[in-house]
C-alpha cells in the first residue's frame, strides 16, 4: 500500500463519516484518487446513462462537454472532449469525477453530481444531491461505450 | 482528443481576437483589460446596437430605445408635491456625461453605496417629493427608461468607478460575493467569468460577464432589463438562492463587476441575447 492510498483510505474513511450523517448524499469510499467499487452494487444501463447525461435537468454534460451525440445541437467546450474517454479512463476513475471532482482538482468547474451544495441552494433542490448513485452508474456505463468510433 | 480540445479552444480566442479587432476598426468604442460582452455577442446581435456601414450605434434598431425615450420624456415631467422634473435641478440631460460611470458610488450622507437607481430613488423621494409608483421600482419601466437616458449621455466613455477609501468595504464584500461557490452546482461567478471566457456553455459564449451594458434588452426577456435581473438569472442557471434586485449584496457585487470593466467604454442601453 502506497502512501497514497493509506492517505486514500484515510480520506475514505473521513468522508464515509461525513456522509453517514447526510441521508440524502451518497456514500463512497475513495482510494487512490478513485472510488473503485459501484455505489449500487447494480451494473450500469448505457443507454440511460445516456440520457441522463443529455437532460438539462440531470446530467446536463453538454452544457460543457463534446460527446458523440450528433442528435442534439450546440455542445459546449469548457471541459474535455468525451468521445474517447472510455479508452483513456476506468469506471473507478470517473467515478470520482462524477461524484465529487473536487477531490482531484479544488478548482474544478465540474460540478459533482453526489454532494449537495453548501451555500445559498434553492429552496427546492436543498440537501440533494444532482444524480442519484444509479444514475451515476448508468452515466458511467454510458462514457465506458465512447471509444472515439463515433461521429460527434 | 487533447489536441482536439485545445484546437476548439484556441479557435474561439482567435475567433474572438478577429471580431474585437474587427469591431476597433469600424470604430466601436474599446478599452480596458477585459472585453464587453458586445464582443462575444452574435453579428445578428451586435447589429442591433451598432450599424457598421454608418460606423455609429444603431439607435434606431435597438429596442431599448422605447424605454430610453420614456426616460426622456420622464427628464422634462414635472412629478411630486414639490412640483418639480429632473431638468429644473439637472438643466439639460448631458449635464450627466460622464455622471453614470462612477455608479455605484459611496455616499456619505446615508454611508451607503449608491447603485444609479439609488440615486434616481433619492431625487424622487427626497428632493421632488414623488411617489415611487410601480414603474418607478428596480425593475419598472420608468426606472429602466431613466436610468438608461442618464447612461446614455455617458455612452462611450470608459467606466470608471472608484474601490478605494470609502468605497471599499463594499467593494470587499462584492469581490467575496462573485468568488464564492453557490448553489446546488457550486459555482462561483468567476469559475465562468474569470476561467471560461471564450468557451461555450452549450450555445452561450461565455463572455467576461461585465456591466457596461446595462440596461439591456435581451432577446430571450424579449424585455429591457436591468443587471441585477441579469446577475438574478446567473444565479437561478445554477440553482443558487438569489438575491433581490437593488439588495445591498447585488450592488456590492455590481461595484465589483464595475471594477472589472474600469475602463471599458459604458454601452447602454446595450443589447444581449
Ligand atoms: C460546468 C461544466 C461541466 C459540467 C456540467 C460537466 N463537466 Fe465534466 N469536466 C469539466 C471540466 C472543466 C473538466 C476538466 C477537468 C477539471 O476541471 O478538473 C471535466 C472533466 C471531466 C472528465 C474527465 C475527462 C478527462 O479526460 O480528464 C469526465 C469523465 C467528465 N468531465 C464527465 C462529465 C459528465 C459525464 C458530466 C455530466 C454528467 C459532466 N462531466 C459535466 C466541466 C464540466
Ligand atoms: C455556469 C456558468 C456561469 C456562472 C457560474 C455565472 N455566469 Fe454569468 N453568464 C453566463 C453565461 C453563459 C452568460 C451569457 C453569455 C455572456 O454574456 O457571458 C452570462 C452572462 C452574464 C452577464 C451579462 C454580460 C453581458 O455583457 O451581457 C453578467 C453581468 C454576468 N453573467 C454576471 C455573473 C455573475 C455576477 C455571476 C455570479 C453571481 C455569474 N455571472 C455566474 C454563465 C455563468
Amino acid at each position: 500500500m502506497t502512501y497514497r492510498t493509506l492517505l486514500g483510505a484515510l480520506a475514505g474513511a473521513v468522508l464515509l463519516g461525513t456522509f453517514a450523517a447526510n441521508a440524502n448524499a451518497a456514500e463512497f469510499m475513495v482510494v487512490d484518487d478513485t472510488i473503485p467499487a459501484s455505489l449500487t452494487g447494480k451494473a450500469g444501463d448505457p443507454a440511460a446513462g445516456k440520457k441522463t447525461a443529455i437532460n438539462k435537468k440531470k446530467g446536463n454534460c453538454l452544457a460543457c462537454h463534446v460527446m458523440p451525440i450528433p442528435e442534439e445541437q450546440f455542445h459546449g467546450n469548457i471541459g474535455p472532449n468525451l468521445g474517447e474517454v472510455g479508452n483513456t479512463m476506468s469506471a473507478a476513475e470517473m467515478r470520482i469525477r462524477l461524484a465529487d471532482p473536487k477531490l482531484i482538482n479544488p478548482g474544478t468547474i465540474m460540478p459533482a453530481f453526489l454532494k449537495p451544495g453548501t451555500t445559498r441552494v434553492l429552496k427546492k433542490f436543498e440537501g440533494k444531491a444532482i444524480l442519484t448513485p444509479q444514475e451515476v452508474e448508468d452515466v458511467i456505463a454510458y462514457l465506458l461505450t465512447l471509444k472515439g468510433d463515433l461521429p460527434q | 482528443m487533447r489536441y482536439k480540445q485545445i484546437m476548439m479552444t484556441a479557435a474561439g480566442f482567435l475567433g474572438i481576437a478577429i471580431i474585437v479587432a474587427a469591431c476597433a476598426q469600424r470604430g466601436i468604442p474599446t478599452g480596458g483589460d477585459l472585453k464587453s460582452g458586445y464582443f462575444y455577442s452574435m453579428p445578428e446581435t451586435q447589429a442591433m446596437q451598432w450599424d457598421t456601414e454608418a460606423n455609429d450605434w444603431a439607435d434606431f434598431d435597438n429596442p431599448g430605445f422605447i424605454w430610453v425615450d420614456q426616460g426622456a420624456e420622464q427628464w422634462d415631467t414635472i412629478n411630486g408635491e414639490e412640483g418639480k422634473s429632473c431638468a429644473e435641478c439637472h438643466g439639460e440631460a448631458s449635464s450627466m456625461a460622464g455622471v453614470s460611470t462612477t455608479y455605484p458610488k459611496y455616499n456619505a450622507e446615508d454611508g451607503k453605496l449608491r447603485a444609479l437607481q439609488d440615486q434616481i430613488t433619492d431625487c424622487l423621494v427626497n428632493r421632488m417629493k414623488a411617489e415611487i409608483t410601480k414603474d418607478w421600482k428596480w425593475e419598472g419601466d420608468l426606472m429602466l427608461g431613466m436610468t438608461a437616458f442618464v447612461k446614455l449621455q455617458s455612452r462611450g466613455m470608459p467606466i470608471n468607478v472608484a474601490i478605494d477609501g470609502d468605497a471599499a468595504p463594499f467593494y470587499e464584500e462584492g469581490k467575496t460575493f462573485y468568488n464564492t461557490r453557490r448553489g446546488a452546482l457550486d459555482m462561483s461567478c468567476a469559475n465562468c467569468h474569470v476561467d471560461y471566457p471564450g468557451s461555450w456553455a452549450r450555445a452561450d459564449l461565455i463572455s467576461n460577464g461585465l456591466p457596461n451594458g446595462y440596461p439591456t434588452f435581451r432577446l430571450k426577456w424579449q424585455k429591457f432589463g436591468s443587471l441585477h435581473r441579469r446577475i438574478s438569472g446567473c444565479n437561478k442557471n445554477i440553482r443558487a438562492e438569489p438575491y433581490g434586485r437593488g439588495s445591498d449584496e447585488y450592488t456590492n457585487l455590481e461595484l465589483y463587476l464595475a471594477s472589472r470593466a474600469n475602463g471599458v467604454a459604458s454601452e447602454a442601453p446595450g443589447v444581449r441575447r
